[in-house]
């Protein structure tokens, strides 16, 4: 077999995430047409891609932790490609409920979001990642350059802590599922404090990405 | 608000066989005719007719309540694999699953509190003593969905009068059995087990508040809350407790799982009311289980003639 280049050894890499990211996509669409997403298949819908965007989410914010700690360097390779998925999941999720749940009507979403502190921090955190997901394109990599590019999308953690509080919120008694996320979360954040202290303590500093 | 006037002579929506079951009866004959005529037997009709109904405990119930609604029924599929029913599990599907360890006979149920003479029986012979009527309600969940179910059971106020109650009874309280081998949720201290709820004398006494040991025609299954439960149709669903063991009149109000867990989530009245949303969601609206769009809530779930349970109370703050 012919061996391939880096770049397409990388381009194949990246079709394979892909198509394992769209897992929970094809599941729902698969069940949907089997007819098995059980009894009330909007809120099925509902909670599997509200699920796959954090989840995704999540294991985005996992890839530089990943790169630092276990010098994984590769693995920042797939960050962006992690983000802009989880990022596609959350907008599927708000499609649903905007077609669903308010009927495209934006006079009621925009009351709900105002008056349901959950919606809103659901909300909050789709508008967060909205000039992420724009900003993610080479050319706008460029355009904005690396310090500012970077800066920008530190706002992925404050889009990451409003999910997961989104979930907390509207969960009525068993807060085990909005635990695990949190807990994920925390550690996931404390990496990055960790990394800041000890950067400040041994200057001078290899710069890494955020 | 809307009034439906029933036609008395138009078929209704529970009279009229489902679709499936007919389909589903009608293959059933059709190969079992097949292989009586290959077999040489003869009085199929009889045979047949014992296949296709001899299973369910409950068929021979009169229908055709007053109170019925003649809004299509919710799936029987539907009915008993989207559940809330903690004790199996949080999940809506969990019961279902998990609900096999719960043995619904032999069972015994508590009579006590501000009777003349507390008691208990054997839920068998407490069925005995009851005259078993099919009720088609409809029961809206506090998370805004909803269903309609065609229940088996009795009016509660012929308990209620069979227990004779003392004067100094205002209050009926329900518990749930508390058995953690049972009710494996129990296991984890997700709610104040066990499960009790409990209704003002009056509204107990209402000619609406239903005591279920069925539904289509057939005993409760296991996740519906075997082998008795409460149906209260004008209030939010987790007021209808499941899998009773204890009926206990009080003289003050008892305490239930849901206000314990979040008072000012969960009233003790939680009368269904679209005018009062809960403080995270809207009431305005539910899901009809089967539909995709939301439709509107009613006041008491359009039960309209329990409304003089409530002249003089303030519903926006006893909800
Ligand atoms: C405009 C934005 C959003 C709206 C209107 C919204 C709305 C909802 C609704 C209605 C539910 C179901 C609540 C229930 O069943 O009681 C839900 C659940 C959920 N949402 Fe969102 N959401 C939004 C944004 C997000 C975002 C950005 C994320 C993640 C990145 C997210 C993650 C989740 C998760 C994990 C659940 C729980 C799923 C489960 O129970 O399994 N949501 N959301």
């Amino acid at each position: 077999m012919k061996k391939l280049s880096a770049k397409q050894q990388l381009r194949l890499e990246k079709s394979g995430l892909l198509l394992a990211l769209m897992l929970p996509l094809a599941r729902i669409i698969l069940d949907y047409f089997h007819d098995s997403l059980g009894a009330n298949p909007v809120e099925a819908m509902t909670h599997r891609t509200g699920d796959a965007a954090l989840q995704i989410l999540l294991l985005s914010l996992a890839v530089t932790p990943i790169h630092r700690y276990f010098r994984f360097r590769r693995a920042i390779l797939f960050r962006r490609l992690l983000g802009l998925t989880a990022f596609f999941y959350a907008l599927i999720h708000f499609s649903i409920y905007l077609v669903f749940d308010q009927e495209l009507s934006f006079g009621d979403t925009f009351a709900d979001v105002a008056k349901r502190p959950y919606i809103t921090m659901g909300f909050s955190s789709l508008v967060i990642m909205l000039p992420l997901a724009i900003t993610s394109t080479d050319k706008m990599i460029k355009r904005l350059g690396g310090p500012q590019w970077r800066r920008l999308h530190k706002a992925v953690y404050a889009a990451a802590v409003l999910a997961v509080i989104h979930y907390w919120w509207l969960v009525k008694a068993d807060l085990t599922a909005p635990t695990l996320y949190a807990v994920c979360l925390i550690v996931l954040l404390s990496t990055r404090f960790a990394w800041w202290a000890r950067q400040r303590n041994n200057k001078p500093v290899i710069k890494q990405p955020g | 608000m809307l009034i439906k006037i029933i036609d008395p002579t138009a078929a209704r929506e529970h009279e009229v066989t489902p679709q499936a079951l007919y389909l589903d009866r009608r293959r059933l004959m059709a190969s079992t005719a097949r292989s009586m005529i290959a077999a040489g037997v003869s009085g199929v009709s009889g045979l047949m007719s014992s296949m296709a109904f001899a299973a369910k405990a409950y068929e021979k119930v009169p229908k055709g309540s007053p109170f019925d609604t003649n809004e299509a029924l919710t799936p029987f599929k539907d009915v008993t694999s989207y559940n809330n029913f903690y004790e199996f599990g949080t999940d809506k599907g969990d019961p279902k699953i998990n609900s096999g360890s719960l043995k619904p006979r032999p069972w015994k149920i508590t009579v006590d509190g501000e009777v003349e003479k507390p008691t208990s029986f054997d839920i068998d012979d407490f069925i005995k003593t009851q005259k078993l009527e099919e009720r088609i309600y409809r029961l809206r969940c506090v998370e805004a969905w909803s269903m309609v179910i065609p229940w088996i059971g009795f009016p509660l106020a012929d308990v209620i009068k069979a227990a004779r109650p003392t004067r100094k009874a205002k209050f009926v309280a329900f518990t749930t059995l508390l058995d953690p081998v049972q009710m494996p949720g129990q296991k984890s201290k997700i709610l104040d087990w066990p499960y009790t709820e409990g209704l003002r004398l009056d509204e107990a006494s209402h000619p609406l508040a239903f005591l279920a040991v069925g539904l289509y025609g057939d005993m409760l299954p296991n996740q519906s809350g075997a082998p008795l439960r409460l149906v209260v149709p004008w209030k939010y669903g987790f007021k209808s407790i499941k899998s009773i063991v204890k009926i206990t009149f009080t003289s003050t109000q008892p305490k239930t799982t849901w206000n314990i867990m979040a008072p000012d989530e969960y009233g003790f009245y939680s009368n269904v009311n679209p005018n009062v949303d809960h403080p995270r969601w809207s009431q305005g609206k539910e899901r009809r289980i089967g539909e995709l769009f939301k439709r509107k809530t009613l006041m008491f779930n359009g039960y309209d003639q329990v409304a003089s349970l409530y002249t003089g109370l303030d519903l926006k703050k006893n909800f």
